[in-house]
């Protein structure tokens, strides 16, 4: 935005404002809340992937000493909506999707009953004494196999496929005539638990003098979530106030409406006392979203130069037992940010949505662009390899051109401003490439395995226009100076880990000449911030900043027009400069921010129709999305006799357009990658023929420790977005799409020789000691 | 049947009655009302409930309170010098050693666990001794910058 002297926030790295409290243990998430009168909720979980529900028989629970409550889903059925999903999906089917099941479960941990209780040890013991007859159904679990027919996992659907969504651009047929390379692969991003460390936990209280009621939650999405309780409860929207407190870390698992958001709001209003639910692990396992789990088989036609004509692309999404709130939206991502980095023209895609008997899949950080980055970047290597050209070359004749922007995918999204082989470039100063390719021949002879990765990408983020989103895409933002000039920034993102108290605090610091420490984020509070739509999609900074940037703007209009009065000059000529308001070239003639701010309250000498008080409310309405890009290097080594792959090196080359706060930058960076590993070597969602999660807990899924994980090396290019005033793209997410195809091009890289072209994901010991070992 | 303990926690004696299947980290968050220690799981392996048993790193949710009769607790709250942080909090904060801040109070106090242990650590050895802790925000490279950190800081004050 404009600053009229030299930024010294943006841009600097400064530690973040909200760590003193999380360091020292003085910060309240959901589960440290204990509010008088609290009583506790348990929820009983299906055992059966797939079960009509014969009976129940609440009485043991009911009648045990401290058990204030048990409900059914039918006890509940009329007090409690649907939950919701928001899409724009054309002939979606919506089968029913209730707080608590009724009559049949259709994923293990499907909620069937809940206990409200005194102390949370009693609502724990009283869920054993719930007796439910369970008669079990075939369950669901192949999602080829659920695509093509029955068993249903809603009968009454009479298919499981909940949506197609048929894409065509250019001519693709025509690509595949007589194109002199065609390949073929099945591509698979497996089913992954997002594992935010702070397990869900909701806590309700009804106030009944205000008719009001309070929820706290561990959500990304407070004010979505506010309205979707109204709805679901039945009550008005203003008497329903929805707290983020400190939020323990999200990748999208959080932004949902969860079945025990509503429910303990129910009970608490029914009991009169507040009540607080908080998940085990194994819940946040079993009842809380997973991600990705999609099937690709992919047709590739390409010229012998190694130009990417045309791909077909079918792609099976598994939904899971039912909508959650964006669960079909994902994959349609996908479809959207299929051509990648590149000029593809020509690309037919038939997407199917299909249910199964297992947990809903929903966003899990990057939602749907690691997919198809994943997708894409495979493809150019599969390109590279049938061409014998190198794939960082056969990226540079596929690239959209720095000339090309703003530049128009053939799925019809424009995107706003790059340099991609800038990207490259800089990756090739930090990296000896030829050094790296020559080690690899050299080891090979001695029968060591060593792979190169190189994986682009082009991120969707800033989400985005409103019309491209299921519910709003704009952001708000109330800026107040009060009397005493304390600087109060109200926004409607609601960040968990992202450092905006520090970066927005940055941003006003420059804007207004005034400390950091003068400067006070409030988020997360839909009664103290009215309007907003919540962290998610990297859009934070690019939506929530700007609209902070808006209401700046005011702010300073405003405070240049009084100190113009003060100092008798024309506004135009005043400027900002550390604490003070001078004329330009005059230094000397100058007023305090303070007297700005002391006028503007005393009001008894404004200039003529300036009003009293100085804030600002404004709401940013993107125009288009923004699209970070850049190039990740890795090298891997693969144990010859073990298979166990270890990263040597990996480089990053991130572009999100303006940066803020380059620290704060370089931890999503890195946490993404680490999330990108984590899929590409260790984590994978296993569920047996029966429908049982047999990655239950963390004995079974192997959430990298840090001794899993190397240290990244990180690069920036800068290439500013015209989409916003900040100029930032946003950067939440590039880390986790940039990586997986990096990693996995290297894996396959290191056994090429050995006739290898694909490997899937996760590349585990055991699967490539297989590969390695049946080559031999 | 309740049974009594006392216990020593950030130096301040509580004898109370409780019941013996009582852990720590709810004694810790439930009876003391000190939140700071977390609880990411129920399988002893996320590490977020990690404090300081007479001086060496457990994880609370592994031990009952009654264990804990008699002995001296320090959990996060307690680890600073009143108004002076600890330099691990320092250099946690220096580093941008977390992002959410779940995991931090635990991480903190298994790092301390490994200064004892390894007064001069090298990379690899600060991630083998944090392994019992996990964190999905920061891909640990910055954990592993401020134990290093704090390593110096600390080295340097007690030479
Ligand atoms: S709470 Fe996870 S190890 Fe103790
Ligand atoms: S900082 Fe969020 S889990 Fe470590």
């Amino acid at each position: 935005m404009a600053t009229t002297t030299v930024p010294k926030q943006i841009g600097a790295r400064v530690r973040r404002k909200e760590d003193p409290r999380l360091i020292t243990g003085a910060s309240t998430y959901t589960d440290d809340l204990k509010l008088p009168g609290m009583a506790y909720c348990t929820v009983l979980r299906s055992p059966h992937a797939h079960a009509r529900i014969a009976s129940i028989d609440t009485s043991g629970a009911e009648a045990t000493k401290g058990v204030l409550r048990v409900v059914t889903g039918r006890d509940v059925q009329e007090a409690i909506g649907g939950l919701p999903v928001a899409h724009k999906i054309e002939g979606l089917l919506e089968p029913p999707h209730r707080v608590l099941a009724i009559d049949e479960v259709r994923y293990v941990g499907d909620g069937v009953a809940a206990v409200v209780a005194e102390d949370p040890s009693t609502a724990r013991d009283a869920l054993e004494r719930i007796e439910v007859e369970y008669e079990e159904l075939e369950a669901v679990v192949d999602v080829e196999k659920a695509a093509a027919g029955g068993p249903f996992v809603h009968e009454e659907l009479g298919t499981n496929v909940a949506f197609t969504f048929p894409f065509e651009a250019g001519d693709v047929d025509g690509a595949f005539q007589d194109a002199p390379v065609v390949l073929r692969q099945r591509i698979v991003n497996q089913r992954q638990i997002p594992f935010a460390v702070e397990p869900r936990a909701v806590a309700a209280r009804f106030d009944r003098g205000h008719r009001k009621l309070e929820i706290w939650s561990s959500t990304q999405i407070p004010h979505l979530l506010r309205t979707q309780l109204s709805v679901m409860l039945g009550i008005p929207e203003h008497s329903v106030r929805v707290i983020a407190p400190e939020v323990g870390g999200g990748f999208g698992s959080k932004l949902n409406v969860y079945a025990e958001e509503a429910l303990v709001g129910h009970l608490a209003r029914e009991l009169g006392r507040p009540v607080k639910w908080t998940a085990t692990r194994t819940e946040g396992f079993q009842a809380t979203i997973h991600g990705r789990d999609q099937l690709a088989d992919v047709e590739i036609a390409a010229s012998e130069d190694g130009v990417l004509h045309g791909m077909r692309v079918k792609l099976l999404q598994d939904l899971g037992a039912y909508h959650q709130l964006l669960t079909p939206v994902i994959p349609t991502l996908t479809v959207l940010m299929l051509p990648g980095a590149y000029r593809l023209r020509n690309l037919q895609v038939e997407l199917k949505g299909v249910f199964t008997d297992k947990t809903p899949t929903d966003a899990y950080r990057g939602a749907g662009r690691p997919e198809a980055n994943f997708i894409i970047e495979r493809v150019l290597d599969l390109i590279a390899d049938a061409t014998g050209i190198d794939p960082i070359e056969v990226r540079r004749r596929n690239f959209f051109p720095a000339d090309a922007f703003p530049a128009d995918t053939c799925t019809g999204l424009t995107y706003d401003s790059g340099n991609y082989q800038a990207a490259v470039d800089l990756l090739l100063e930090t990296v000896d490439y030829d050094a790296l390719r020559r080690e690899q021949a050299q080891r090979r002879e001695r029968g060591e395995l060593m792979g190169i990765g190189v994986a682009c990408y082009v991120e969707i983020c800033g989400l985005g226009p409103s019309a491209a989103l299921p519910a709003g895409g704009w952001e708000a933002c109330t800026l107040e100076v009060r009397r005493t000039g304390r600087v109060v920034v109200k926004t409607g993102v609601s960040p968990h880990g992202q450092g905006e108290e520090t970066t927005f605090s940055q941003i006003v610091a420059d804007a207004l000449g005034v400390g950091l420490n003068d400067v006070e984020i409030a988020h997360g509070d839909t009664d103290y911030v009215p309007e907003g739509i919540g962290t998610f999609g990297s859009r934070a900074q690019a939506v929530g900043g700007a609209a902070l940037s808006m209401a700046l703007e005011d702010v300073r209009d405003k405070s240049r027009k009084i100190a113009g009065h003060l100092l008798e000059a024309d506004p135009e000529d005043v400027v900002f400069d550390e604490g003070k308001l001078h004329i330009r070239g005059a230094p000397d003639r100058a007023v305090g921010f303070q007297d700005v701010v002391t006028a503007a309250y005393m009001a008894d000498d404004l200039p003529e129709g300036v009003e009293p008080g100085l804030a600002s409310t404004r709401f940013f309405e993107p125009s288009n999305f923004t699209f970070p890009f850049g190039v990740h290097l890795c090298v891997v080594d693969i144990d010859p006799d073990t298979g166990e792959p270890s990263i040597r090196r990996y480089v990053a080359v991130d572009d999100c357009g303006n940066v803020i706060n380059p620290m704060i930058v370089d931890g999503q960076i890195h946490g993404g990658v680490a999330q990108a590993i984590a899929q590409s070597l260790y984590e994978q969602a296993v569920y047996d023929a029966d429908g049982q999660l047999v990655t239950g807990s963390l004995m079974d899924y192997a959430v990298p420790r840090a001794s899993y994980l190397p240290s990244y090396e990180l690069r920036r290019t800068t290439t500013p977005t015209p989409v916003n005033p900040l100029g930032a793209k946003g950067v939440g997410e590039a880390g986790t799409i940039a990586g997986n195809p990096c990693v996995m091009n290297a894996v396959v890289d290191a056994v090429s020789h050995l006739g290898i072209r694909h490997v899937d994901m996760p590349a585990t010991p055991e699967k490539l000691w297989r590969i390695i070992t049946e080559r031999d | 049947m309740n049974t009594s303990v006392s216990i020593a926690v950030n130096g301040t004696p509580h004898d109370s009655r409780i019941e013996p299947r009582l852990l720590l980290v709810h004694y810790l968050r439930d009876v003391l009302g000190l939140t700071g220690t977390h609880v990411g799981c129920e399988t002893s392996l996320c590490g977020s409930c990690t404090v300081l048993l007479d001086g060496r790193a457990v994880k609370a949710c592994t031990v009952l309170a009654a264990q804990a009769d008699g002995a001296e607790v320090t959990t996060i709250e307690g680890l600073a010098d009143g108004d002076e942080l600890h330099p691990l909090q320092e250099a946690f904060w220096e580093e941008h050693g977390l992002q959410c801040g779940f995991c931090t109070p635990g991480m903190i106090m298994a790092a301390h666990q490994l200064l004892e242990d390894h007064p001069d650590p090298s990379e690899a050895e600060i991630r083998h001794g944090l392994e019992g802790n996990l964190c999905r925000c920061t891909g640990y490279q910055n954990i592993v910058r401020a134990v290093r950190r704090a390593a110096d800081a600390m080295g340097a004050a007690s030479s």
